[in-house]
């Protein structure tokens, strides 16, 4: 995939030349593009005057930050303490043999993604999987394909 | 429109409770996490566009209300008609009409969708009677579920902002630390530790300026209390916070939400946008001296951060590891300034506490843990959800009385309490009353709230595994008993889960926790063990089956089970249609076998098998 960095400049002009606001900034990169583009590093770390190990450190501190491209799609399966004993490993083994992936990995065809997250905050419908920001609570593992492919 | 005066907040008070009165019935439709899930915004949507239609005695569009989480996540999407507090759960959006044009028009109840107790049969039309609610104390959730947090005038009605109205009418900044110490409230975030005493520390520090911090961080997973509370109320937190800034003499304060949880900023910004228009943050608060305001830090996704040090350096915009604490966080904290750290929930029981006073709040709960809590049930329990009790209240309670049981009506295992910090406990201890001493005394902990409920097809060995894993991932790294220590602990674990443990590197295991808890700076690792050594102290069979017998007595751990089908199959093929390893073969309506060499044993073919056809042996 290949990113114009004019393009990340731009976010990053719109954000406060402010050390403080580092991570600010990257969540703004993220949001843009989905995953931290290897451009913008330099980039980030040129306009807050901060080597780039310390950009570099915090994209790689922060669970949330990726530094690979991510799918259109963003599968999150929840693996909280409610979601574990509830079967989460069941809706990944599914969606691997549904999909073809294993968490932190994309299709080929750059259509999916699958995440881990901890915990979701929706521990009462457990076990959770989001599909772009989409919830589903108490999910049987032989639906969670289906529910993906519908979105 | 700006409130320049106290005088100006009671009159405006006082104009919405006259129009709000014009709205005789209110139809709640319950927003939280759960109910969302469930497809309770359409639920919404279809009210209001019926209602726009309909013209029906008493009811307005304006009636219907979104709220935030309600509460009994279990039932829902659910739907309460107030004044009278019906309650209808599991609603459908084809449920809708049948609720305007029965319960609304006629005024009569539809039976099917109220609330059923699975174990008496007794159907309750009022929600506040249901078991699950009769037994609450709300406080910190007081408005949580009745009021839509997207408006400001709702919590006004509901008495907000009027305890920042009391203080600065007439309370010195030490008469209301005066409070806080006297009410004995104690952080809600997991340590306990007394918020009076933070103030006190902080409002008397020289160095300037001073900070208001909030923790909005919830990184327990198993716990959704502060979600809901600033998805729900997020006006009461920021009025917590205006106090506190009055209290300690700060000017600025930050809320840290994490990042998993986007309604919950959204709502927060929501509600420091109206706030600042109307006056109650910014300069010149309610036209007094007092001058404080708010932002919105969002987190990153890591568990340390709940940490105040990491919280803090992560605020400024650094990586946030965990400083040594020669000095306390209260003194030298954000940017190295003296600083109130409090939870979410620690702020949203502050405007009450101010408001009925210390002494009505000291009379709940026990002695030395004054107050409510707000807890998460989850897990293998029958009414998952949200829940506020008075400290001191029996775990047994909590369990049976409002969380109606155990699932299928299994055998409880253990509940577990305070996340990775904290413990699962056993049966014989469900008498235990639940304050924040008690817990740890019996080896776990009060922590933020979360309550996960396990039956007897769990297995405790793997949940150490479990918590072990999620520590190694969260583990900031900076501590080589914590990094390497928690990384061998799960390493371990991990044997005993596959059937190769010994005897030996149990003990080994337990010598490698106390190093851990000695060697560790934060409070990551000094509990990273908990998880591990609560288990090994109350469920010692079930490792030792593990180790001796190679056996796994809740039938989890793969290495350790066979599936296999029993006589009772019929031949259903659903097993067979989910098995990822084609390992199950049968024709229909004829019994299925499992091959056991090339069975994966991820147990999709028991999860979705209705008639328990499947054995794990
Ligand atoms: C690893 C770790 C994670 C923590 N996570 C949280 C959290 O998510 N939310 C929270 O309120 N407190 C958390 N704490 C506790 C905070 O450090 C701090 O004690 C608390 O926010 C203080 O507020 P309180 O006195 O109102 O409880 C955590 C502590 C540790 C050591
Ligand atoms: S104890 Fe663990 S999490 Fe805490 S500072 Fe040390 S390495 Fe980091
Ligand atoms: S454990 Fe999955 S949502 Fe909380």
């Amino acid at each position: 995939m290949i990113i114009d960095s004019n393009k990340i400049q731009k976010v990053i002009d719109d954000s406060p030349q402010d050390k403080k606001q580092l991570i600010m900034i990257l969540q703004n990169i993220q949001l843009e593009f989905h995953y931290l583009p290897k451009e913008s590093i330099g980039l980030v770390s040129e306009y807050l005057g901060m080597p780039q190990s310390t950009v570099y450190s915090a994209a790689t501190f922060y669970k949330s930050f990726s530094l690979v491209p991510r799918g259109e799609n963003i599968i999150k399966v929840c693996k909280g303490t409610a979601c574990h004993i509830k079967g989460a490993d069941l809706i990944i083994d599914q969606l691997y043999a549904g999909i073809g992936i294993k968490p932190g990995q994309t299709t080929k065809d750059m259509k999916y993604t699958i995440e881990v997250v901890n915990c979701v905050g929706a521990c009462a419908m457990a076990p959770v999987m989001i599909v772009n920001d989409k919830y589903f609570g108490e999910v049987k593992c032989n639906r969670a394909t289906k529910l993906v492919k519908k979105g | 429109m700006k409130i320049d005066s106290i005088a100006k907040l009671d009159k405006w008070r006082k104009e919405i409770q006259t129009k709000q009165k014009a709205i005789k019935t209110k139809i709640l439709i319950c927003l939280g996490p759960g109910c969302l899930a469930g497809g309770s915004d359409k639920i919404l949507k279809e009210f209001q566009t019926i209602l726009k239609k309909k013209k029906i005695k008493d009811v307005l569009v304006e009636s219907v209300k979104k709220t935030g989480c309600h509460g009994f996540c279990a039932r829902g999407p659910m739907v309460i008609i107030e004044p009278l507090g019906i309650f209808y759960s599991k609603v459908k959006k084809v449920h809708v009409k049948d609720i305007i044009e029965k319960t609304l028009q006629k005024g009569e109840i539809i039976e099917k969708l109220l609330y059923k107790d699975p174990d008496t049969d007794k159907i309750y039309k009022e929600w506040r009677k249901i078991p699950f609610y009769a037994r609450q104390q709300k406080i910190a959730l007081r408005n949580v579920g009745q009021i839509d947090p997207d408006e400001i005038t709702d919590y006004i009605v509901n008495g907000g902002y009027s305890a920042l109205a009391k203080i600065l009418k007439g309370m010195k900044p030490d008469e209301v630390i005066d409070q806080v110490s006297k009410s004995g409230l104690r952080g809600r975030g997991g340590a306990g530790f007394s918020t009076g005493r933070k103030w006190v520390t902080c409002a008397k520090a020289e160095e300037n300026p001073h900070y208001v911090l909030c923790n909005g961080d919830e990184g327990d997973p198993g716990a959704f209390m502060d979600r809901c509370i600033m998805e729900g109320d997020p006006h009461t937190v920021l009025e917590g916070m205006i106090i506190c800034a009055y209290a300690v003499g700060s000017q600025e304060g930050y809320i840290y939400v994490r990042e998993e949880y986007p309604l919950a900023v959204v709502n927060l910004q929501k509600a420091i946008d109206d706030a600042r228009k109307f006056g109650l943050l910014g300069d010149n608060i309610l036209g007094t001296d007092l001058c404080f305001d708010l932002k919105i830090s969002k987190g990153g996704g890591a568990f340390v951060c709940g940490e105040s040090s990491a919280l803090m350096r992560s605020v400024a915009g650094e990586i946030g590891e965990p400083r040594a604490k020669y000095v306390r966080s209260v003194l030298k904290g954000l940017h190295d300034k003296p600083t109130v750290l409090n939870n979410v929930e620690t702020f949203a029981n502050i405007p009450v506490i101010i408001e009925k006073g210390a002494d009505w709040f000291a009379a709940i709960g026990t002695k030395k843990s004054t107050g409510t809590k707000a807890f998460s049930l989850a897990g293998k329990i029958k009414n998952t959800g949200l829940i506020e009790v008075p400290m001191g209240i029996k775990l047994k309670e909590i369990i049976y009385d409002i969380g109606g049981g155990i699932n299928d009506n299994r055998k409880f295992k253990a509940v577990q309490t305070g996340g990775p910090s904290g413990g699962c406990l056993p049966a014989d201890k469900l008498d235990l009353e639940v304050d924040f001493d008690t817990l740890a005394d019996n080896g776990s902990m009060m922590g933020s709230g979360g309550m996960v409920v396990m039956d007897d097809r769990t297995c405790m060995v793997d949940v150490s595994r479990y918590f072990l894993n999620f520590l190694v991932e969260e583990s900031c790294g900076k501590c080589v008993p914590c990094r390497e220590g928690l990384f061998q602990l799960h390493k371990l674990n991990e044997k005993i889960c596959e059937g190769k443990g010994t005897e030996d590197e149990l003990k080994l295991m337990e010598n490698l926790s106390k190093t851990i808890i000695s060697g560790s700076l934060c409070g990551l690792g000094q509990s990273g063990p908990n998880p591990f050594l609560s288990t090994i102290m109350y469920f010692r069979d079930e490792y030792e089956a593990h180790v001796k017998k190679q056996e796994c007595p809740g039938g989890v751990c793969k290495k350790l089970i066979t599936y296999k089908i029993n006589d009772d199959c019929n031949g259903c093929m659903a097993c067979l249609s989910v098995c990822a390893a084609s390992a199950i073969t049968g024709k229909k309506k004829e019994q299925h076998t499992i091959d056991e060499v090339k069975c994966d044993r991820c147990g999709a073919c028991y999860a979705v098998c209705n008639i328990n056809a499947i054995d794990i042996i």
